[in-house]
């Protein structure tokens, strides 16, 4: 009973990390239609930004859900001004060009702080069930992830700027004539993107020893949770990571972390040989 | 069979032999050879992505897999000639596998780029964890993160105690490119290769023209896998080591660096992009103030932005609007002429 409880926390914990990793980029691409290579490098920033701050003082929790999605959504806007903007609508060279910024990133971060390992340790004290402890921090994930996947779809859903974007998503050309600037909503999308994924990379960096390359961990997981969601933003995310965290938690206590890694990614190539269009193309259509 | 002559043959192999003799005298064998290798590996995705259109985001996962057919088989076997075979046969058949699901499914790029990926960090991850004494290929560990050091080095076919090493496998090295060169150049000019860039081109009208673009796209990746292959088991000789970064992600960003820097679509950008970038690399490794990491990804992005289609057709166009535009001029001057006397 009390395993059955560990086991139930721990796959909610991997789907909701998994929500977190790949939001700011499922919006980013389920949006825009960009790929954004170097996501696993704004979370991997959010991360050393949270760090920097904790370091000089600042409450760790302001660190967290405040000064690194500020920060990364600033570095996003430069680089959408700067390479981003002029790729619109070629989704190979955004690849290409934003995967060059990746490794940029990670080059600038090694020679700021280093290639050594950091990181701090996590704010809330595990948690006993019966014979075993589960990390309270797990919680904490589940909840933010929570929050934010709802936060998403208030926004998208219910206020005047969500309809705006989605519109300009649409029909950028539309929403131009009816006197919205698609450069300037374009702009705030990616700003948005790269926030949260400041953000996921801020409230992970507890858990993982932080070293400049560890977006590589990230990308690949969002990457495939984001392709295999398909084009609803929010349907497709939710789906895709409860397929892909249940998959990686059967074989992670059925056989070894490395195994359930592996299946994750075994899964994922069969999914997409499957459903090419994402899991959304066929399920929960027209959802958001 | 436009290009084909003896005469542009004979020349080539001039001009190769020439390089071939020339560079040694200006660089060390031991830097030299890791760049011919590149270069190879440079020319398989040249190959696949230039002229068949497909963008492949794990070939170094062919690369990784033809280094470690070698390393394994070659502690097996203890003689280097039919390893050699082995680590071009089976990255061939896996790249056609591989490559049959996702042609044969009808997959977009970005899908193909996407499990292309993947497929890459799945053999890293099960490398890297390999580490354990019940991961074992007949005799040899696959030792996880460490690799497998310690195997039988290229020898003469035959003779398992003449190794080829230093300049030797400098100079076997470089008639492989040559040759390898040579070989996609043929396959390039034959029907194949035509109608492997119709179907760069355009898809759709390729398969309504009845050629069965599935196949032919399978085969294409495949070839390319065994040259990755190759590049794979050449570069395990160079090194005597083989290790899981081979499978990195930094590995196949490097190779894709590669060939949009050269130039896709051209036989020559990606060898020169492969070569000329490996050097930078090197240099680059002998200071200590800028990352590599930096230059390689400020150089993606300036091209990408700037510089699309490459350095080779950059210089070519140069090349053809500072000599070509005085051969055109004159025609376009008489016609004009001509309409004026006609008005």
């Amino acid at each position: 009973m009390d395993l059955a409880a560990v086991i139930v926390v721990e796959t909610v914990y991997i789907i909701a990390s998994l929500v977190l990793i790949s939001a700011g980029l499922a919006i980013v691409f389920g949006m825009m239609k960009v790929i954004n290579l170097a996501h696993g490098e704004f979370m991997m920033m959010g991360g050393y930004a949270t760090i920097t701050a904790v370091h000089l003082g600042v409450n760790i929790y302001v660190a967290m859900l405040v000064i690194a999605p500020l920060v990364v959504g600033l570095i996003g806007l430069v680089v959408e001004r700067l390479v981003i903007r002029y790729l619109y609508g070629r989704l190979v060279d955004t690849m290409l060009a934003t995967w060059g910024l990746s490794l940029f990133f990670v080059g600038g971060v090694t020679m700021i702080f280093g290639n050594t390992t950091t990181g701090i340790s996590t704010p809330i004290a595990g948690v006993s069930v019966g014979d075993y402890q589960i990390n309270g921090y797990n919680f904490f994930i589940i909840i933010v992830a929570a929050l934010l996947v709802l936060a998403i779809w208030l926004v998208l859903k219910g206020t005047r700027i969500g309809l705006i974007a989605r519109g300009t998503m649409q029909r950028a050309d539309m929403a131009d004539a009816l006197g919205y600037s698609p450069d300037r909503i374009y702009m705030a999308t990616f700003f948005a993107g790269s926030a949260i994924s400041g953000l996921a990379g801020a409230v992970l960096a507890p858990l993982v020893g932080l070293v400049p390359s560890s977006g590589g961990n990230y990308i690949a997981k969002a990457f495939i949770t984001v392709i295999a969601g398909g084009p609803s933003v929010i349907a497709g995310l939710l789906s895709s990571s409860t397929i892909f965290g249940v998959v990686n938690q059967f074989f992670t206590f059925a056989i070894s972390p490395v195994f359930g890694e592996v299946a994750l990614l075994v899964a994922a190539v069969i999914l997409l040989r499957l459903l090419p269009q994402g899991i959304t193309s066929r399920f929960f259509r027209g959802k958001m | 069979m436009r290009d084909f002559s003896i005469q542009r043959l004979v020349i080539s192999l001039a001009i190769a032999a020439v390089v071939m003799l020339l560079l040694p005298l200006g660089m060390n064998t031991f830097v030299l050879t890791p760049l011919l290798i590149y270069g190879l590996l440079g020319m398989s995705l040249g190959l696949i992505w230039g002229f068949g259109g497909i963008l492949c985001f794990g070939q170094a996962a062919f690369f990784g897999l033809g280094a470690y057919v070698y390393a394994i088989s070659a502690i097996n076997i203890g003689e280097s000639t039919f390893p050699m075979l082995l680590a071009i046969l089976i990255p061939a058949v896996f790249a056609a596998i591989l490559g049959a699901m996702m042609f044969y499914g009808r997959l977009g790029d970005v899908y193909l780029g996407v499990i292309t990926l993947v497929v890459t960090l799945i053999f890293f991850k099960f490398m890297n964890s390999t580490a354990g004494p019940e991961y074992v290929i007949g005799t040899a560990r696959l030792g996880g993160f460490n690799g497998i050091p310690g195997f039988q080095t290229l020898n003469v076919p035959g003779m398992a105690d003449e190794y080829i090493y230093g300049d030797s496998l400098y100079y076997v090295t470089f008639v492989i490119l040559v040759l390898v060169y040579w070989l996609v150049n043929g396959l390039l000019q034959s029907p194949f290769g035509r109608i492997a860039i119709a179907i760069r081109e355009n898809e759709q009208r390729a398969s309504l023209m009845g050629y069965d673009i599935r196949a032919r796209k399978t085969t294409l990746f495949a070839i390319g896998g065994a040259i990755a292959g190759l590049a794979g088991a050449l570069y395990a000789n160079w090194a005597e080591i083989v290790t899981p970064g081979l499978f990195s992600l930094g590995q196949t960003a490097e190779i894709i660096i590669w060939c949009i820097v050269g130039g896709l679509g051209t036989r020559l950008g990606p060898i020169l992009g492969a070569a000329g970038l490996g050097y930078l690399k090197f240099l680059l490794g002998q200071q200590a103030f800028l990352d590599n990491a930096i230059v390689m990804g400020l150089i993606l992005v300036l091209f990408v932005l700037f510089l699309p289609k490459g350095l080779i057709p950059a210089i070519e166009d140069i090349w053809s609007l500072s000599v070509g535009k005085r051969r055109r001029r004159r025609p376009a001057r008489r016609r004009k002429r001509r309409a004026l006397s006609n008005g």
